[in-house]
């Protein structure tokens, strides 16, 4: 993935993903058939439910970053762990814009206490504290180890606030959550959540190497290395 | 073992040297319940209905102002860095502090149930399990709240940025306190209470486990 | 004095309580071998003169500057070196590196056998930082604090031993003050009594004669002189060039984050330009 950052892929994923995400909105917003009981309105579910997986996924991979970044203490993992972190907070905010504008026309209410949106909705609030957090510290090692940790405690958080919401809803009415879609159109599904699985990687890629450029215009570049120094032990390796 | 008690005995020193400053949070706490009334109106069935939220909503707020004061006194001249330095294991640091920050914030909700009641008319016979719900509750605040207060005090914004953190980790504290605190108040026919207050303990048993592992990142360099 | 037995520390004279037990005589000489033989490790570092400590490469940024570049120097054992510079040049940097506070970003150092980065434990077992934050915590007070690091190093801290640490430092009086009371000089001793509380066998003071009264320079004199007979390594930054050349025997220079000079105080160069010609230093 270093050099992936650096060369046209990140590009290339980022328009691959763009056209497969035309086409599969295209055939599951204007061609697929309507569901039977919700008619139209059913059809965000296309794009709703990739953007779901996509959302959690790119969340993970921000905590395997945080993960990998405490036990490496490499700069590359904290580039990736900042571009990761944002993404998966604008694809939780679409999340939950998408379950508001699929809750207006169903339920006649903007917000309904779905647990997932619920939970979705937490996350784009723990994860931008830690975007916020990352703006008022000064000192790059800090940051990045303090976000690192954040990112963790957050994540390990998401199952427990998961069930906790599910309980706490269940108790109140019988929701019942946004429908599944049928098996006969599963396919602009999957190009759906190939789509912006490229989309968003491509996206992450160019990201990351934007937060290394910033990185590296704020520390000073190590000192030459001549035969008998130690090795950088406190930051190592490139910043990629 | 004694790393962690001698850190304890520490942390209560400092609250009690400072415990004008726990009353002042505890009015505090206090002004914020009376709030709640005025924002709900002279009700007194929603207000009793809604106890539990308010109560739990004023000591999540209190909770800032306790677990910020708390990095104060080892901030100002780096008397952490000092403990740590001779050395003393960080992980006793955090437990001594996570625990004296859960007291001292359980003995403020205990401070504030009577207020609760008196505004509310929301009191319960049920007191012992009230005072368990408090414990585990500030105890799932408590563990987080630690943590990031550490990093909070070190960084510029450490009014706004810790409580912009915590709030949303703490959801799940929020949800099963307030349940709890509802069961015991407004009755508990189908015996409930005891899942709600394992969730409690669940997430208080995942958040102290992972600040004793992370909290010696934080704090060291 | 006492031994550790077991997992708790008992004291071998009974202080009329009655509930300790002394270990048997044999359990004790055991104990007394084995701590012996560490302390004798850390104490061979002064008696033979061997490098207690050895820095190679150390270097450290802030941001976009370097605060050390490449320092490399070595210290024997039971030496009192003092490293001196502008403001700025990275003597506090240098010794908080030293003293495990900071991690290097380049190069190493090894103090007393132990290396800064693999040992970090080992090396704050062996060393005390006196830095420019006091590590004080200002409600309680000065025997709290004191009793506080005897706590945590399973010292002796009956209230009799910490009075006469105070006691040394000019203390004693206040000894049941609160810190916030007291004026940044007191602070400055107490901050000195709780480096020499604990007995580390290399000691770090960064600027120890700051905010002090022509009577506590002499207490810091005498301080020096009495770790320097135990054999005890110290490395001292100082702007005092005149007191620290007439009680130092080694000494370091750093300008701008690098070494510039290192070795005995006898051979050290007139700082360039003579700034402090004109200044009286302290009594």
């Amino acid at each position: 993935m270093a050099a992936a950052s650096q060369g046209p892929l990140p590009k290339g994923l980022v328009a691959v993903g763009a056209v497969l995400l035309c086409i599969g909105s295209y055939w599951g917003l204007a061609q697929a058939p309507g569901e039977i009981f919700m008619g139209d309105v059913q059809r965000i579910m296309y794009v709703h439910v990739p953007t779901a997986w996509n959302a959690m996924l790119a969340l993970t991979f921000a905590f395997v970053c945080a993960v990998f970044f405490l036990f490496t203490n490499s700069w590359k993992w904290d580039n990736r762990l900042e571009a990761a972190m944002e993404m998966g907070v604008v694809l939780s905010l679409l999340l939950c814009t998408q379950g508001a504008i699929w809750a207006k026309p169903t339920w006649g209410v903007w917000w309904d206490w779905d647990p997932r949106l619920t939970t979705t909705a937490v996350m784009v609030f723990a994860f931008g504290g830690i975007l916020a957090l990352r703006a008022f510290v000064d000192d790059p090692m800090k940051r990045a180890v303090w976000s690192a940790v954040a990112c963790i405690v957050a994540f390990a958080d998401v199952p427990i606030v998961y069930f906790s919401v599910k309980w706490w809803n269940s108790l109140h009415q019988a929701q019942s959550t946004p429908a599944t879609v049928s098996k006969a159109f599963h396919w602009p599904l999957r190009i759906n959540a190939f789509g912006i699985l490229f989309l968003w990687a491509g996206l992450v890629a160019l990201r990351t190497r934007v937060a290394a450029l910033r990185l590296r215009s704020e520390i000073a570049p190590p000192l030459p290395a001549p035969s008998a120094r130690g090795t950088d032990a406190r930051a190592s390796g490139s910043a990629w | 073992m004694t790393a962690f008690l001698t850190a304890l005995r520490k942390d209560f020193l400092l609250q009690w040297r400072g415990r004008g400053q726990i009353v002042a949070i505890f009015a505090f706490g206090a002004a914020t319940l009376l709030l709640f009334s005025f924002a709900i109106g002279p009700d007194s069935v929603a207000l009793r209905q809604h106890a539990a939220g308010f109560l739990w909503l004023g000591l999540l707020l209190a909770s800032t102002l306790s677990l910020a004061e708390s990095f104060e006194r080892e901030m100002e001249e780096q008397a952490l860095e000092g403990l740590l330095l001779l050395p003393a294991s960080a992980r006793a640091l955090y437990y001594g502090k996570a625990v004296a920050n859960c007291a001292q914030l359980a003995m403020i909700g205990a401070a504030l149930v009577p207020v609760m009641v008196v505004l509310y008319d929301a009191g319960t016979i049920r007191l012992l399990s009230l005072l368990g719900v408090i414990v585990l509750g500030t105890a799932g605040l408590s563990a987080p709240g630690t943590l990031y207060a550490a990093m909070t005090a070190q960084t510029r914004a450490r009014q706004t940025l810790l409580p912009l953190l915590l709030f949303p980790l703490v959801v799940p504290v929020l949800l099963a306190a307030v349940k709890a605190t509802s069961l015991l108040i407004l009755g508990d026919p189908m015996g409930q209470l005891r899942p709600w207050a394992s969730l409690l303990g669940a997430f208080a048993v995942v958040h102290w486990a992972l600040g004793g592992l992370l909290f010696g990142r934080v704090v060291e360099d | 004095m006492y031994v550790r037995y077991g997992k708790r520390d008992h004291r071998a004279e009974l202080d009329g309580n009655a509930r300790i037990r002394p270990p048997s005589p044999l359990v004790r000489r055991c104990q007394q071998g084995a701590m012996k033989a560490a302390t004798l490790r850390d104490r061979a570092y002064s008696i033979r003169r061997m490098i207690a400590v050895a820095a190679a490469g150390l270097s450290r940024r802030y941001g976009r500057r370097w605060a050390l570049t490449d320092v490399s120097f070595e210290l024997p054992g039971g030496a009192l070196a003092m490293v001196s510079g502008r403001n700025g040049s990275g003597k506090s940097t240098l010794l908080r590196v030293l003293a495990t506070a900071i991690r290097p970003d380049l190069g190493t150092a090894t103090i007393l056998g132990h290396d800064l980065r693999a040992d970090r434990e080992a090396v704050r077992e062996r060393t005390a930082l006196l830095g420019h934050r006091t590590h004080l915590y200002e409600p309680l007070t000065a025997l709290e604090n004191l009793a506080l690091v005897a706590r945590f190093l399973g010292g002796d801290r009956r209230r009799a031993a910490l009075l006469e640490r105070l006691e040394e430092v000019g203390l004693a009086d206040r000894a049941g003050d609160a810190v916030q009371t007291f004026s940044a000089g007191m602070r400055q001793r107490l901050a000195l009594a709780r480096v020499l509380q604990q007995e580390a066998r290399v000691v770090l003071l960064d600027e120890p004669y700051g905010h002090l009264d022509p009577p506590g320079f002499l207490l810091v004199d005498g301080v020096l002189r009495r770790l320097r007979a135990r054999g005890i390594t110290v490395l001292m930054a100082t702007h005092l060039l005149q007191r620290g050349r007439t009680l130092c025997d080694r000494s370091l220079v750093l300008d701008a984050g690098r070494l510039v000079f290192a070795g005995a105080t006898a051979e050290m160069p007139e700082p360039a330009g003579s700034d402090g010609a004109g200044f009286a230093e302290g009594a």
